[in-house]
């Protein structure tokens, strides 16, 4: 029914809407979602599905460099940092990328308890992420399957 | 005589356009970041061009035959059009691979973009000097690659003109040789 599809394309917007209101999300997101269509509906999920499998996969590596306090190899947590806060301006994870903004400042003073706090922040930060856009692409399905059309949203 | 006139025209119409089919701009596209390569293909092909995504400097130059063991042989009908690089990346950077293209005579002419998340001037300065045709902030958008797309098909297209113009000129003086040899 029209009221159905309507009432889904209206949560789907706020919750859209919140979620870079919250700060989780910023322009570049937007700029993602421009290149997705009909023809291409999963372009998104899969794109920040990469994201996420390569903030899992620098967490553990950046982790095992930080380990031993005597041992911090801290040019390869540097390079690590870049790469995640590299990713993380790629899909328009602002809260991410802001972490590693003050993780590269731990790293560059080799700070390692400064570093460990960072990690451990950028590790919840990617993780609450990845919970909201799944809820957000679940609506996006409820929405298709409901006959609807995503609405473009747009933010400021 | 009328023999050679008709094989000179056949050598005219060959191959005026070095674009890889009507309008289409092939991009060699080099970043060492499996995000940044899903992305910048999607933002390439929604932009009307034909992609090629490599990893790595070092399967840039093996894809257009620059690595020493092929010496370009054989890749003279590669068609690129422009090239997009990452700065930093791992082994060689964005920067070495600029100069490794602009030193190939098989593929100086071929534009090459730099990519970089840092803002540092002098890193721009020497890209540039060293002929980068552009150097793009990322997280790379739509109108970056679209205004790209617009200056070189507009540079292609004045190219095009002028070949035009050169043969129109030849032909030309082709004609007047052969009426001066009263055919």
């Amino acid at each position: 029914m029209n009221t159905v599809v309507a009432k889904l394309q209206r949560q789907f917007q706020d919750y859209l809407v919140s979620l870079y209101q919250q700060g989780f999300l910023d322009n570049q997101f937007t700029e993602l979602r421009k290149l997705q269509d009909e023809g291409t509906p999963d372009f998104v999920a899969e794109v920040v599905s990469l994201f996420f499998d390569d903030c899992s996969k620098l967490i553990n590596s950046m982790s095992r460099s930080l380990e031993r306090p005597e041992n911090v190899d801290f040019k390869q947590v540097d390079s690590g940092v870049h790469q995640l806060k590299g990713s993380s301006s790629s899909v328009g994870a602002r809260r991410v990328k802001n972490v590693c903004i003050s993780f590269k400042e731990c790293c560059d003073v080799q700070n390692r308890e400064g570093c460990l706090r960072c990690l451990q922040q950028v590790d919840y930060e990617y993780k609450m992420l990845k919970t909201k856009l799944q809820d957000l692409f679940n609506l996006e399905k409820q929405i298709v399957q409901a006959g609807g059309a995503i609405p473009q949203v747009n933010i400021n | 005589m009328a023999e050679v006139m008709r094989s000179e025209t056949l050598n005219i119409s060959n191959n005026t356009s070095s674009l890889a089919s009507p309008e289409l701009l092939h991009v060699l596209a080099v970043d060492d970041s499996i995000v940044d390569r899903k992305f910048i293909e999607r933002l390439l092909r929604v932009s009307s061009c034909k992609v090629t995504v490599v990893d790595s400097a070092t399967r840039a130059l093996q894809y257009l035959g620059l690595d020493g063991d092929n010496n370009s042989v054989g890749f003279e009908d590669l068609k690129i059009n422009l090239i997009m690089t990452d700065y930093s990346m791992p082994g060689m950077t964005g920067y070495e691979l600029l100069k490794k293209i602009k030193e190939s005579s098989a593929f100086r002419e071929i534009p090459v973009v730099i990519m970089s998340s840092e803002n540092i001037l002098p890193r721009i300065d020497r890209c540039l000097e060293e002929g980068a045709e552009d150097f793009l902030l990322k997280p790379v958008k739509l109108a970056d690659v679209k205004r790209l797309r617009d200056s070189l098909l507009k540079a292609e297209e004045r190219v095009f003109k002028n070949i035009m113009h050169k043969r129109e000129l030849e032909a030309n003086d082709i004609f007047s040789q052969l009426k001066r040899a009263k055919i």
